[in-house]
């Protein structure tokens, strides 16, 4: 358990050195590896680390600060460079903590942590590995080789306290496990993964059905060719789908909002996506990776309906950037030990529709089925979308063949807007979760 | 240098019996290797935004690695407390993966090579941070007085000061100071209420404060950051499908990153996963293509004095005249393979397991005369700038994002097109280099690499280049 007792001291030392307000973050943390290869015991890594971070206002002057080392010559270090950085920044009429009616936790009953992961040993940590690699390897003659699999765990515990009265704490669990199977045939060579991450063992999906998983979706890809260039229909499958709504999170959080560094901004209460589409931040959903009593700033987490039903209705806000756009936070600031104030999210969902994906693809002529997606070219300013793909063609409602080395492009407004279909597959593999979904038209570029 | 007088013997007290002791507890359960990485890592960043100084943050972080070897495993464990106790623990945790006596019978320490390719005397960590801030302040004023269409500037400086000692169980150890600085501006342009525009522009390396003052200031990166914003403001959509694409000179040899870099990573040959396992020899690329990856460029972003595994870094030719010639070494590739090492082990952090790694990866010049390159070619697509890439090393498949290209029709330069990706197949893409500029340049000294979840700063170069065949994944008709 932390101590609040190092926290408190630290933000009692900043203000009687000057600060008018302090914010501490203490986190401590234990992480677990075991990573098999080709049915051998690979690696274990087993460690643990603990850090504080500390911002302190000096009036309308911010600093930040953070160290790895909690003994009380550490924090009092912490608390000096902390107040050094902050004389040297500018005056912002927005800076300041949350106002103390903002303040809170929601009650305990989340389920972030479970017991469980600490009663399991390594030896079965590793058999779990080993059966999901081998589960993947003896799936098809095709795979002939892996890149193994893993098991991890993290768990730890985060504590945050402010000048203005608050303290909280909470301890969180996970665990993963993940096979990444290689198939070859003939020239072709492939890999693709599955996984399966809770936050109890306990739920876990076995190790023989994420190996099984693993080895199909690698094998499916063998022998992909490269579409000639053209305007087609796309499907997203639930892993793909789930990028757009991290594009969606990086439209409507709040600093990109203020800077105007976002194409949703200046667009709330407009439509903005098709009708079918709702988007969800719900930080409160228990068991669930983007969920947690209060948000790092001491704010406790909600639910905010973000687009309904096509039109958008709230942005995704700290205390700070909320201030600059003269509403109210949304929870959702979030900060790493060793970073400054940004906004994050909670449990990011685009609500399911009623088709299931075997209906969609059946309902497409001709398209693209994608499986994955890669690069960064995504224009968060102008929506301009442009990304690697890797996928399966559709012919006639069916898969026809895999396809590779082809990009798929076209302007995320536009996108949004052309949402046809939204699958009934929603399922959290993290905390952003898409269903299935179909964007009318896009330009495949290939050949 | 000796241990005493090194940074963690003087500000630790870290003595050769206390490193004895860490490694023979780490190999008491057997294995063939160990070793120890102790970091002490000092970072600031400062940023601006809307002419305030919004973001300043300044921190430490401390630890120490242990890792045992036993065959192809590997067992790890960390401390981010130095006490004796603490570390002995972490060697105990780490012994672990290993069963049976050990194999190794080393006593006392000799220190590797000596040399410093970063000869920075005060790191611009340790200067003042009121000379620090003045960067991304003049950086914001000079992109403001630009162009009257810049509406938005933000400036960030982030420097950083790493001390590292690395100690293993073959009787090596080595010591490196490692500063590191870079500075970026990022302004949105816009012309009347029409849709922004955002340029970027940034650039370091592993150098004092001075460098910002005197070779690439803040106002010369302001004015680059706020030139690709205003011809962004012109933009037409990117074609899509098959054509010839030149690249320019620096930034674009992220090619070269994405499409042979990784693949030719030593761990994923050793497993067979990479689309290049098994071609050693086999011509991969045109034999105007020879690529190189070299650690040991002064003051370079990717260059280091030792890898992190303690081995200095060398020269390493990757591919000659397209022929493919050398993979990237960490110690455990090095040592299953039964290899030479490379000096490419590197990790983000104390808390990380080691890897074969890139470090300055580049294309050595040609003959020919860029504008040449430009003229000769009918239709295609000039690509000036990029933003991230990507690649998947089993099939081979990459991609890279440009950020800042022309459409190049009858043989000129002529309009700016938005952003597109370009995607190609590894050990295929360079077999279309048709022409070689002579104009070998090196980056700014922004990148980071990503692999396994751990960052570390690369760096990346090529002359202009051309491409006779490549994906572009625009929009237009």
């Amino acid at each position: 358990m932390i101590d609040p007792e190092i926290a408190a001291r630290a933000i009692r030392l900043a203000l009687a050195r000057g600060a008018t307000d302090a914010e501490c973050t203490i986190s401590e943390g234990e992480e677990f590896t075991a990573s098999v290869r080709m049915r051998s015991l690979e690696t274990i890594k087993d460690a643990g680390s603990r850090g504080a971070g500390l911002r302190v206002l000096l009036g309308k002057q911010v600093g930040s600060s953070y160290t790895s080392d909690l003994s009380a010559e550490g924090m009092r270090k912490l608390v000096e460079s902390a107040l050094e950085i902050a004389a040297i920044s500018t005056e912002d009429p927005h800076a300041g903590l949350p106002d103390a009616s903002e303040l809170g936790s929601l009650s305990t009953g989340l389920q972030l942590y479970s017991e469980d992961i600490n009663s399991i040993d390594t030896s079965y940590r590793i058999a779990q590995a080993l059966e999901a690699e081998e589960a993947a390897l003896s799936a098809d003659p095709r795979i002939t080789n892996s890149e193994g699999a893993s098991f991890e765990s993290v768990t730890g515990e985060r504590l945050f306290a402010n000048s203005r009265g608050f303290t909280g704490s909470y301890r969180q669990s996970s665990c993963s496990l993940v096979a990444t199977p290689v198939a070859r045939e003939g020239d072709s060579m492939e890999r693709d993964y599955w996984y399966s991450t809770a936050r109890s063992h306990a739920t876990l999906e076995s190790p023989s059905s994420i190996g099984r998983k693993a080895a199909e979706r690698t094998v499916r890809r063998l022998g992909a060719r490269k579409v000639s260039t053209q305007k087609v229909p796309v499907v997203f499958d639930p892993l793909t789908a789930r990028s757009l709504l991290g594009e969606i999170f990086e439209a409507v959080e709040g600093t990109a909002v203020y800077q105007k560094a976002s194409f949703l901004a200046g667009k709330l209460g407009q439509r903005v996506a098709a009708e079918s589409v709702t988007v969800v931040d719900d930080g409160t959903i228990p068991g669930l990776f983007g969920t947690a009593p209060f948000d790092d700033e001491g704010v406790p987490t909600r639910r905010t309906v973000v687009i309904d039903r096509g039109v958008l209705r709230s942005y995704l806000l700290n205390t700070y950037t909320a201030r600059k756009l003269g509403l109210r936070t949304t929870g959702s600031a979030a900060r790493g030990i060793t970073g400054n104030a940004r906004v994050g999210h909670g449990n990011l969902y685009l609500e399911k529709g009623g088709k299931s994906p075997e209906e969609i693809v059946r309902g497409i002529c001709k398209g693209l089925y994608v499986t994955e997606l890669i690069g960064s070219g995504v224009n968060i300013v102008t929506g301009d979308y442009s990304r690697g793909a890797t996928g399966l063609w559709i012919e006639n409602g069916e898969f026809a063949y895999p396809v590779s080395e082809i990009t798929i492009a076209s302007n995320l407004p536009r996108m949004l807007m052309e949402i046809e279909a939204i699958g009934s597959d929603l399922e959290f593999r993290g905390s952003v979760a898409s269903p299935t979904l179909m964007i009318r038209e896009m330009t495949v570029s290939g050949q | 240098m000796s241990l005493s007088d090194s940074f963690f013997g003087q500000k630790f007290g870290v003595t050769e019996q206390d490193l004895q002791s860490y490694l023979s507890e780490a190999l008491s359960a057997g294995g063939d290797y160990a070793d120890l990485y102790f970091e002490y890592l000092s970072t600031s960043s400062l940023s601006i935004d809307e002419s305030i100084v919004k973001s300043a943050v300044q921190g430490v972080s401390l630890g120490v690695g242990v890792r045992v070897i036993s065959g192809a495993r590997t067992g790890y464990a960390y401390s981010d407390d130095l006490s004796a106790e603490k570390i002995r623990r972490a060697a105990r945790v780490a012994a672990c993966i290993a069963k049976g006596p050990s194999k190794v019978d080393k006593t006392g320490f000799e220190e590797s090579k000596k040399r410093n390719l970063y000869p920075v005397l005060k790191a611009s960590n340790e200067t003042s941070l009121s000379e620090r801030v003045e960067l991304v302040k003049t950086a914001d004023r000079a992109a403001r007085a630009c162009d009257p269409r810049v509406f938005q500037v933000q400036a960030s400086y982030v420097d950083s000061l790493r001390q590292v000692l690395v100690a293993n169980s073959d009787g090596i150890l080595s010591f490196d100071r490692q500063p590191m600085a870079r500075l970026g501006v990022t302004v949105l342009a816009r012309e009347g209420e029409g849709t922004p525009q955002r340029g970027y522009s940034g650039g370091g390396g592993r150098v004092a404060l001075d460098f910002f003052q005197v070779e690439k200031t803040p106002v010369y990166f302001a004015r680059e950051a706020t030139r690709q914003a205003i011809v962004q403001l012109d933009a037409v959509p990117a074609p899509a499908g098959e054509m010839t694409v030149v690249l320019g000179p620096g930034w674009p040899g992220i090619l070269l990153h994405e499409a042979v870099g990784h693949g030719l990573e030593a761990d994923f040959n050793r497993k067979k996963v990479s689309a290049f396992s098994d071609r050693m020899g086999e011509l991969v690329a045109s034999p105007l293509c020879t690529v190189i990856d070299d650690g040991t460029i002064q003051n370079r972003r990717g260059s280091l004095n030792v890898d992190d595994e303690g081995v200095p870094t060398q020269q390493n030719v990757l591919i000659e005249k397209g022929v493919l010639r050398g993979y990237l070494y960490d110690k455990l590739s090095s040592r299953l393979l039964r290899s030479g090492t490379t000096g490419n082990g590197r990790r983000e952090s104390y808390q990380h397991i080691p890897m074969p790694r890139m470090t300055n990866t580049f294309m050595l010049a040609g003959e020919s005369d860029p504008a040449d390159i430009i003229r000769s070619t009918p239709r295609g697509l000039y690509c000036a700038n990029f933003g991230g890439g990507q690649v998947d090393i089993t099939s081979g498949n990459f991609v890279f994002s440009a950020s800042e290209s022309y459409l190049i029709e009858d043989g000129r330069i002529t309009r700016p097109v938005r952003g597109a990706t370009l995607v190609g197949n590894g050990p295929e893409a360079l077999k279309y280099v048709s022409m070689v500029g002579n104009d070998l340049m090196l980056d700014e000294g922004v990148g980071i690499c990503g692999k396994e979840g751990q960052s570390v700063p690369v760096g990346v170069g090529i002359p202009t280049l051309k491409i006779d065949r490549m994906t572009v994944g625009g929009t237009a008709e």
